[in-house]
C-alpha cells in the first residue's frame, strides 16, 4: 500500500500527460465522430521531433512547438487521405500510422530509442517536466514546488482546455461540431465538411504530438514504440471520464476536464495493478479488455435493459 | 430564378441496380414562384430536388440559380443560394447542439466561418423573436439540445433555419410527411406564412394532392423521371383532385396512376 501511495504522484503526472493525448482523441472520436488511428504514430512523432531538436540545442518551447506542428502534419496526411482520396477514415488513420513508423525512425536517426541526459543538471533544468522532479520538487524540496509535474502539466492542461473551449465556441469551431453531429445538415448550411474534418484531425493530432513531447521529457527518452496502443488509452480515458462524470459535467470545458481526469484514473488503476504484481506485459491486454467492457455496457444497456418507450399522450404539448 | 435544363441522372450505372431517375428534366421558376411537386414513388421528385441542391453531380444538363451556373458547384457552395428542409426531421438539425447554436449555424450560411464568436448576444435576442413566430414555446428553450425536441418542432426549426438568411430558392422535400396530421398542418401553415412574407421562390414536394392544389401558384407532376404535368395561373386555382387524376391519365396515357399517387 505504501508502495502504491508513493507511486501515486508519478501516476497522476503520467495520467495528466496522457490526458492531453486523450483530449485529442476526444476531438476526433466524440466531436467529429471519427475513430482516428493516426494517434498511435503521431504520439511518437511528437516525442521524436522534440528529442532530436532538444538534443540539438533548440529551446524547449520551440522544440515543443515543432512537435505540435509535426503532429498537425500527420493529422493533415490522414485528413487528405480521407477527404481527397476518399479512403474510409479508419483506414486512412491506419495508413498514416503505418507510414509514420518509418518517418519516426528517420527522425530519430534510425535509433529505436533516443535518450536525454537528464542526469546532467543543466539539461534537467531546461526541461518542463521530468520524473526526476516528482520526488524532489516540493515546499522544502530540492526544486521549487511549481516544478512538480502535476502542477506544470496541470497548468498546461488548463491552458489547452481554455484554448479549445474558446475555439469550439467560434464560428469555425461550431462548424466542426456540426460536422460531427450531422454532416448532411452541415453541408446544407454551407459548411465544407471535408475541410472541417481535416481541420479536426489536424488539431487533434497536434494535441497528441504535444502530449508525446511532454512524455518524452518526463521519461527522459523517446522510444519508437511509445505510442503503440495510444488510441486505446485515449478511448479508455474518454469513456472513463464520461461514465464517471458525464452526468455532472455538462459544460464543454468540464467535459474536456473529465477526459483528463479519466486518464488520471486510468493511470492510477494501472499503477495499482502493477504494484499488486501483474506482469507489465499483460497491461495491453488489460487495457483492451477494460475498453471493450466499457464500450459494451451502454450497448447492452440499450439492447437488453431498456423499458418499452411510453406512447405519447394525446394532446401532449411537447409533441405539437 | 431557377433554370434547370435537360438534366439526367442514372444511379448505379452498369449494374443490376441501375436506375434512371431523371430523364432530361427542364424546369424554369420565376422569382417568387411557389411550385408544388407531386408524383408517385420513384417518379424522381426527390432526385430533382437533390440535383438542384447538389447532393451529387448530374450526368448531363445544367442548373443555374439567379443567373449563376451552379452545375459544377459542390453542395456546400450551393447552400449560399438554397434553403432546405428534408423529409426526415432528424436530417435538418444538429441534435447534439443547442437550438440557438443551430440557428447561428444557419444564419452564417453562405458566409465564410472565421474565429469570431459562434453566436452573439444580439443574435440571441433576434432568434428568440423569430422562434416566437413558430408559436411552439421554443423561444424559452434557446439553450436546449435540439435532440430533445419532437419531430414537428425540429421540422419547424429547420424551416426557420432555412429561411433565416433569405434564400434565393427554398427546397422542401416532403417536409411534413413524417409528422402527425395536426403537426403537419401547423408546419405547413408556418411554411405558407414564411414563403408569403419573404416572397420566397419555393419548390415543395408533397405526397398530399390536396396540399399541392391549395398551396403555391403552380403545380408540377412527375412521372418516370420527367415532368408529366405543369399547371399554373387560373387553371391551378380551379384545380380539383379529380381533374388532376384525369389530366395525369391523358398526359401519360396510363391509368395506373390513381392508386399509386393517392397512396404513394
Amino acid at each position: 500500500m505504501t508502495g502504491f501511495l508513493g507511486a501515486l504522484p508519478g501516476a497522476i503526472s503520467q495520467g495528466l500527460i496522457w490526458g492531453i493525448m486523450a483530449i485529442g482523441v476526444y476531438i476526433t472520436y466524440k466531436i467529429l465522430d471519427i475513430a482516428d488511428l493516426t494517434v498511435d504514430g503521431s504520439f511518437c512523432t511528437g516525442g521524436a521531433v522534440f528529442v532530436m531538436l532538444f538534443q540539438g540545442g533548440v529551446n524547449v518551447w520551440l522544440a515543443m512547438l515543432a512537435a505540435l506542428l509535426a503532429g498537425m502534419l500527420a493529422g493533415l496526411a490522414t485528413g487528405l487521405l480521407h477527404t481527397v482520396c476518399g479512403i474510409p477514415a479508419i483506414l486512412a488513420g491506419i495508413l498514416t500510422q503505418l507510414g509514420l513508423y518509418s518517418v519516426n525512425m528517420a527522425i530519430m536517426n534510425f535509433l529505436a530509442s533516443v535518450s536525454l541526459s537528464i542526469t546532467q543538471n543543466e539539461v534537467l533544468e531546461k526541461l518542463l517536466v521530468s520524473l526526476r522532479f516528482v520526488g524532489r520538487a516540493g515546499i522544502n524540496g530540492e526544486y521549487p514546488l511549481w516544478r512538480h509535474p502535476i502542477i506544470v502539466v496541470g497548468l498546461f492542461t488548463a491552458a489547452l482546455i481554455a484554448i479549445l473551449y474558446w475555439f469550439f465556441g467560434t464560428e469555425l469551431g461550431a462548424a466542426l461540431r456540426a460536422t460531427g453531429s450531422n454532416p448532411n445538415m452541415a453541408r446544407a448550411q454551407g459548411i465544407d465538411t471535408n475541410w472541417t474534418k481535416v481541420l479536426g484531425l489536424v488539431v487533434s493530432n497536434g494535441m497528441v504530438a504535444l502530449s508525446g513531447a511532454l512524455l518524452c521529457q518526463y521519461n527522459g527518452s523517446n522510444e519508437i514504440n511509445v505510442g503503440r496502443g495510444a488510441i486505446v488509452i485515449g478511448l479508455a480515458s474518454v469513456i472513463i471520464g464520461e461514465v464517471l462524470l458525464g452526468k455532472v459535467f455538462r459544460n464543454f470545458a468540464l467535459k474536456l476536464l473529465s477526459v483528463s481526469i479519466g486518464a488520471i484514473i486510468y493511470y492510477t488503476v494501472i499503477t495499482a495493478v502493477l504494484k499488486m504484481g501483474l506482469n507489465p506485459n499483460y497491461l495491453k491486454l488489460l487495457t483492451a479488455l477494460v475498453v471493450a467492457i466499457f464500450l459494451t455496457i451502454p450497448y447492452w444497456k440499450d439492447k437488453y435493459f431498456t423499458k418499452a418507450v411510453k406512447p405519447a399522450r394525446k394532446g401532449d404539448k411537447a409533441n405539437a | 430564378m431557377l433554370d434547370v435544363k435537360n438534366i439526367c441522372k442514372t444511379f448505379n450505372p452498369g449494374t443490376v441496380n441501375e436506375k434512371t431517375a431523371l430523364r432530361g428534366v427542364s424546369l424554369h421558376l420565376d422569382d417568387g414562384d411557389f411550385v408544388t411537386v407531386i408524383g408517385g414513388n420513384g417518379a424522381g421528385k426527390s432526385t430533382l430536388l437533390n440535383a438542384v441542391a447538389g447532393v451529387w453531380p448530374v450526368d448531363s444538363g445544367s442548373i443555374s440559380i439567379g443567373g449563376v451556373d451552379v452545375t459544377h458547384l459542390p453542395e456546400h457552395k450551393r447552400a449560399r443560394h438554397i434553403g432546405r428542409v428534408f423529409q426526415d426531421p432528424m436530417m435538418g438539425t444538429a441534435a447534439t447542439m443547442q437550438i440557438e447554436e443551430n440557428m447561428a449555424l444557419a444564419a452564417r450560411r453562405g458566409r465564410s466561418r472565421t474565429l469570431r464568436r459562434g453566436i452573439t448576444r444580439d443574435e440571441r435576442d433576434h432568434y428568440r423573436e423569430m422562434l416566437k413566430i413558430l408559436d411552439l414555446g421554443l423561444e424559452d428553450r434557446l439553450t436546449s439540445k435540439v435532440g430533445l425536441l419532437s419531430g414537428g418542432q425540429r421540422q419547424a426549426l429547420t424551416l426557420l433555419m432555412a429561411t433565416l438568411q433569405k434564400p434565393q430558392l427554398l427546397l422542401l422535400d416532403e417536409h411534413t410527411a413524417a409528422l402527425d396530421p395536426k403537426t403537419a398542418a401547423k408546419v405547413l401553415d408556418a411554411t405558407e406564412r414564411i414563403v408569403q412574407k419573404d416572397h420566397l421562390t419555393t419548390l415543395m414536394i408533397t405526397h398530399n394532392m390536396k396540399d399541392a392544389i391549395v398551396h403555391g401558384n403552380r403545380l408540377i407532376m412527375m412521372y418516370e423521371g420527367n415532368i408529366a404535368l405543369d399547371i399554373s395561373g387560373e387553371d391551378k386555382k380551379k384545380l380539383t383532385v379529380e381533374d388532376l387524376l384525369a389530366k395525369f391519365g391523358q398526359a401519360t396515357g396510363s391509368d395506373e396512376a390513381d392508386d399509386k399517387l393517392l397512396l404513394g
